[in-house]
């Protein structure tokens, strides 16, 4: 085969080196198969070295009384119960031995007076679960999990961008991208493919997310055929900062609210009593987001268009013991003092439960040698994600997509790339080049995050999604003409972004045209003109698949598990007394 | 869009991009160091002027502390404070704090941060002679404790006067104070030093493994807590020490008069 | 709001020159902000690392006004008003385009060092006062403005013979584990060149995660290696005791 381009061969390559790109690629080259780990920053910058608050694992250090069956049923319940059951199962179930294997690992998480595990509160959560290092618990997860990979001999590629994943038949054979630094071109061959590439949040105007967060894995398996589920669902953080405007999104924890922060609106009042007095503060993200919205727009805001969140009547020295990368952001950047004063926070989009529908057990998609794990998958989150079941969620499935590929590229026969994709793939990058008078993509950019964030976002209705539709697809025909106005191929920004543009608008799509379809209110989808619960829709998800004639969006029954049944009826039960 | 610039250069003394007065911190600890050097060179050279017994009162300079011509009655050609003080002087020479200040300030290893040294010196930090001594820094804290202790006693026994009976009386003279700020702030900077940090705890790896580690592990915490203001320390400490001697001096001199508070 | 003039580096392993630009500034704005409004309106490809605008991840290490910082924690306000900012990559690695450098040896570097190794007989169980050393080097971003401010790196181009302070971090957070088995002090004073540092301090001073890598990790490695190498007595006492040198110096 005519090699023009600088070519990989492995067993498996995985596609994104968070916690679950990582835990991945760890189980892959742990069962022997030679395994690539490709990012696009560099290595332990992913997005979950970002993530605060803690790990969910029903460890029961803290409330003995705590067991996986009711991690499973807050799971469910957060999730409103379309969460496929059967990954909300082993998620619960093997949360806690992923969480201590992260300690053999050398994790330092924070301790117990008699030396276990520390676990903090968090909402959605009956008991106090989170095992957590301060509030910088996914630097914890990654940074151990990154030495663990790196001396296992796995290949690691930085700053490399997959762009397509390339198919032999129906099959997943290996992918192509680009390195960031030279601008040139590579050809992973590869017997399986695992797909970590974490969430969308740069389709938001306000997002908690880096730039890294493009939907480029939602993309990349949709396009090679894979189903798409449960998209309408996009969390927003109920705590993002809101001022000063470079950091509006910026996540504020909610291990604020678990160590007993209260919020609070103009008028002083503690508003979740409205809203949620049973759970308050520690409400499930979908309702406090919906809470401050609702106090915002209803003229009961802080200065800056958010609420008051106040942890100063706890003491100074604890709060700068547990959450003490929340102190320095506020005092740096805001010039508050959160042992004193209140700080201002307001949503922020922050996760997407919705992604690439996997087998519960295995990670694998509806395309044969596709694997899948952590945000870029749909399931185990349902409706809405709960906080710290996302970190547990890449451990858990992050080692069964692992397993799954490496089981497959075990009894799979050797790859072969068929040239034309990869000359296509090509053609595509280099076209950005010769567009002459271009558009410019960080234009286009803004506007989609303005229309995804306006028309979108937590409260939606149907004459606003149905101009969103039209807006996407105008966007869409734009973005045909972006492409690079200044600079070569050599580390340019610019033309990058002209590449994830074509993955957001994707991932927007799907979002929108799922949140057209599911005319009820649930979770974090809320539409203004169905307000209510739906009993069809609260028995199906939506997926969405790539056909010939462009972007198919069906119901699907919820994935549900016979022996579960009872556990699930006493939790419903529980909760509408 | 101007263009100004040139290609970023390094290397060199002084080169950097720093536009704020990074000069003035090494500036100032050669100043001060050297002044400190100077005085000490001096009052030790002096052999005489370092006990002051006026009015009863017993105010022995730190430099000459212990007083081995009471002690053992020796006779030298030269000063004995030259016995004592290659102690002290060892002492803070490889503490890790004034390493740190001479090598930026005396030997522009760096000068400060983001600045440029003097080209083309061989570097080889404390690997070889003469900076691999510093590995002996523990035994000078053995030494200088020694020391401290002296110091002690001439703090306590400065709070003492002798009465024209001869029968001695609790005073306190503004001498006394001084003596007994200089041995505090010593004893504050010899007890916040990184290798006694070690010693009574940094060398364990678990803390709390048995009932000697806990203890361990408490002495630690306290020494850890003045190490935190070893650099303060230091200073005061110093200033302290050639404060003392100089009072003494001008007291023993006749240039001063001590005054008895009490 | 109003304006203000940025000196960026633009260029490449083959040279390059400072750029101005004027970018209208509002209240509360970090330097990484500018950076993006001029990526955003101005030159479209000027090349800068960063994440998560958030210091956490360790991406935007850049030299302020000639002080290595992370350009998202950097207010504006916090520099000298009326002046120009003058932004450049890291120097001590090699540049690969505008603020972005090859810090690929510090990977390499990493590599050497024997990762976490359990004891056997390891129970688990350990008190937050076991675990606070260990804990407050984690909190090492990988930044590299320490490896880029260090003198024996930046100045004297050691990188051959000395890992660097991020690497000694990592060592004593290894060694400091109380349940980890494995004895680095010969990998200390040998290949990673302990004995190199100075400890002048600088890396202490740039850490945006106010790690106290002198006091804290490097000065108490120090020890460490004496207790094992230089120190008559203690070599003396093992001696006597029969104990194998891995049970100095902790382990
Ligand atoms: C501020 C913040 C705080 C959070 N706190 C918590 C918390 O406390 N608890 C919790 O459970 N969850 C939390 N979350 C959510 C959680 O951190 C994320 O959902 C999770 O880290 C996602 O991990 P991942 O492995 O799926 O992907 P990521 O960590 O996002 O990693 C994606 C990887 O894919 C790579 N990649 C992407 N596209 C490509 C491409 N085209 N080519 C090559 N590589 C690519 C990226 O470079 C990156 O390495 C938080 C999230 C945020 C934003
Ligand atoms: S203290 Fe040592 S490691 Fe730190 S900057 Fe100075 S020489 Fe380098
Ligand atoms: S030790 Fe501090 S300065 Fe060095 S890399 Fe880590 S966070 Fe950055
Ligand atoms: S370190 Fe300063 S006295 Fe020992
Ligand atoms: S962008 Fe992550 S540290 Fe600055």
């Amino acid at each position: 085969m005519n090699e023009k381009y600088e070519t990989h061969e492995h067993d498996v390559i995985v596609i994104g080196a968070g916690g679950a790109g990582l835990r991945a690629a760890i189980e892959c080259s742990a069962l022997g198969a030679k395994t690539a780990l490709i990012c696009k920053s560099l290595l332990g910058k992913a997005h979950t070295v970002m993530a605060e608050g803690g790990v969910a694992a029903a460890l029961a250090h803290v409330d003995a009384q705590d067991s996986w069956r009711t991690h499973f049923q807050d799971t469910l319940f957060g999730g409103k119960y379309l969460n496929n059951w059967r990954m909300a199962e082993l998620h619960a179930r093997e949360a806690p031995e992923r969480v201590r294997e992260l300690e053999r690992w050398g994790a330092v998480f924070d301790r117990t007076p008699d030396g276990k595990i520390l676990q903090r509160a968090f909402g959605g959560h009956t008991y106090r679960r989170l095992a957590h290092v301060g509030d910088r618990t996914g630097l914890e997860l990654i940074r151990t999990l990154q030495d663990k990979g790196v001396h296992q001999g796995i290949d690691v590629f930085m700053e490399c961008t997959i762009t397509k994943l390339l198919k032999d038949g129906e099959r997943v054979c290996g992918a192509f991208g680009y390195w960031r630094e030279t601008g040139r071109f590579v050809v992973y061959k590869a017997k399986a493919v695992v797909l970590a590439t974490g969430g969308i949040g740069k389709c938001y105007k306000i997002t908690s997310n880096s730039w890294e967060s493009t939907g480029d894995g939602h993309a990349l398996g949709y396009e090679a055929g894979a189903e798409l589920v449960d998209m309408e669902f996009v969390q927003f953080h109920p705590t993002g900062m809101v001022w000063p405007p470079g950091v509006m999104g910026l996540l504020v924890t909610e291990a604020v609210r678990g160590e007993g922060g209260i919020l609070r609106n103009n008028q002083g009042e503690r508003f979740m009593e409205k809203y949620d007095p049973k759970r308050m503060d520690l409400s499930t993200r979908d309702v406090v987001a919906r809470a401050i919205y609702t106090e915002v727009k209803e003229g009961r805001g802080s200065p800056h268009g958010g609420c008051f969140l106040d942890i100063s009547h706890r003491k100074a020295p604890y709060i700068r013991q547990k959450l003490p990368s929340m102190y320095h952001q506020f005092k740096e950047l805001a010039d508050v003092d959160i042992t004193k004063e209140p700080m201002e926070v307001g949503p922020t989009s922050h996760y997407t439960m919705g992604g690439i529908k996997v087998d519960a057990d295995t990670g694998a998609s509806t395309v044969p040698g596709l694997y899948a794990a952590g945000e870029c998958t749909g399931g185990v989150n349902g409706a809405n994600r709960l906080g710290g079941n996302s970190l547990s969620d890449l451990l858990v499935f992050g080692r069964r997509a692992g397993a799954g590929a490496a089981e497959y590229a075990n009894r799979a026969a050797p790859p072969r790339i068929d040239q034309t994709q990869v000359e296509n793939a090509a053609g595509e990058m280099i076209g950005f080049f010769d567009r002459p008078g271009a558009a410019d993509p960080y234009k286009l950019h803004v506007d989609l995050q303005n229309t995804m964030q306006n028309l979108a976002g937590i409260f939606r209705e149907e004459k606003d999604l149905t101009m969103a539709v039209a807006r996407l697809e105008d966007l869409q025909r734009r973005a045909a003409h972006v492409g690079v106005v200044e600079g070569q191929r050599m580390y340019n920004p610019g033309w990058h972004l002209c590449r994830d543009l074509h993955n957001m608008l994707i991932c927007s799509q799907a979002i929108v045209r799922a949140a057209l379809l599911r005319k009820e209110s649930r979770g974090a989808h809320s539409r203004l003109d169905f307000p209510k619960y739906d009993e069809y829709w609260g028995e199906h998800n939506i997926v969405i698949k790539k056909e010939p004639d462009g972007m198919k969006v069906q119901a699907r029954p919820v994935v549900k598990v016979a022996e579960l049944i009872p556990l699930v009826d006493e939790k419903k039960a529980k909760e509408t007394k | 869009m101007a263009q100004t610039g040139s290609v970023l250069e390094r290397n060199g003394l002084g080169v950097t991009a720093r536009r704020d007065a990074w000069w003035l911190q090494p500036l100032l600890v050669f100043l001060g160091l050297t002044a400190f050097g100077v005085y000490a060179m001096w009052a030790a050279w002096q052999g005489n002027n370092y006990l002051y017994q006026a009015h009863g009162a017993y105010y022995l300079s730190p430099f000459y502390s212990p007083d081995l011509h009471v002690l053992f009655g020796i006779q030298l050609p030269f000063s004995f404070a030259f016995l004592i003080l290659w102690i002290p002087l060892g002492f803070r020479a490889t503490c890790y704090y004034y390493r740190k200040a001479y090598y930026r300030s005396y030997f522009l290893d760096p000068p400060a941060c983001a600045v440029g040294e003097p080209k083309g010196r061989c570097y080889r930090g404390e690997r070889a002679f003469p900076f691999i001594l510093q590995n002996f820094h523990r035994y000078f804290f053995y030494l200088a404790t020694l020391l401290l202790l002296s110091l002690w006693y001439d703090a306590v026994r400065s709070f003492f006067f002798r009465d024209p009976a001869g029968q001695l009386h609790f005073g306190v003279g503004v001498g006394s104070l001084v003596l007994l700020f200089n041995v505090l702030t010593l004893s504050a900077f010899t007890l916040g030093c990184n290798s006694l940090r070690h010693l009574v705890g940094g060398r364990l790896d678990c803390f709390s493994c048995s009932a000697a580690a806990r203890t361990r592990h408490k002495l630690w915490s306290g020494v850890s807590l003045l190490n935190l203001k070893h650099a303060p320390w230091a200073w005061i400490s110093l200033f302290a020490v050639g404060f003392a001697d100089l009072y003494v001096r001008l007291c023993a001199m006749g240039v001063w008069h001590d005054v008895r508070i009490f | 709001m109003s304006i203000r003039t940025f000196s960026v580096w633009r260029g490449d392993k083959n040279g390059g020159r400072f750029v101005e630009y004027q970018v209208e500034v509002e209240e509360g704005m970090v330097v990484l902000d500018a950076i993006h409004q001029i990526q955003r309106t101005q030159a479209h490809d000027l090349a800068c690392r960063w994440n998560c605008k958030a210091a956490k991840c360790g991406s935007c290490s850049a030299e302020v006004n000639g002080r290595p910082r992370l350009m998202c924690k950097t207010r504006l306000d916090a520099l000298p008003v009326g002046e120009m900012v003058r932004i450049q990559p890291l120097q001590t690695f090699p540049i690969i385009r505008d603020l972005v450098t090859d810090v690929s040896w510090n990977y390499q570097v990493n590599k050497k060092i024997p990762p976490f190794a359990p004891r056997p007989d390891a129970s688990w169980v350990m008190l937050q006062q076991d675990v606070n050393r260990a804990q407050e080097f984690r909190k090492c971003i990988e930044c590299f403005l320490c490896q880029n401010v260090c003198h024996v790196l930046r100045e004297h181009e050691r990188k051959s013979e000395f890992f660097g302070p991020r690497f000694f971090v990592r060592i004593a957070s290894l060694q400091m584990h109380p349940m980890d088995s494995l004895d680095r002090l010969p990998l200390l004073k040998n290949e990673a060149g302990l004995g190199l540092c100075n400890i002048t301090k600088c890396c202490t001073e740039v850490c945006p995660e106010d790690i106290h890598i002198t006091d804290n990790a490097i000065i108490p490695l120090k020890e460490r290696v004496v207790d094992r190498y230089y120190d008559p007595i203690q070599i003396l006492l093992r001696k006597i005791k029969g104990e194998k040198a891995s049970h100095a110096g902790g382990k």
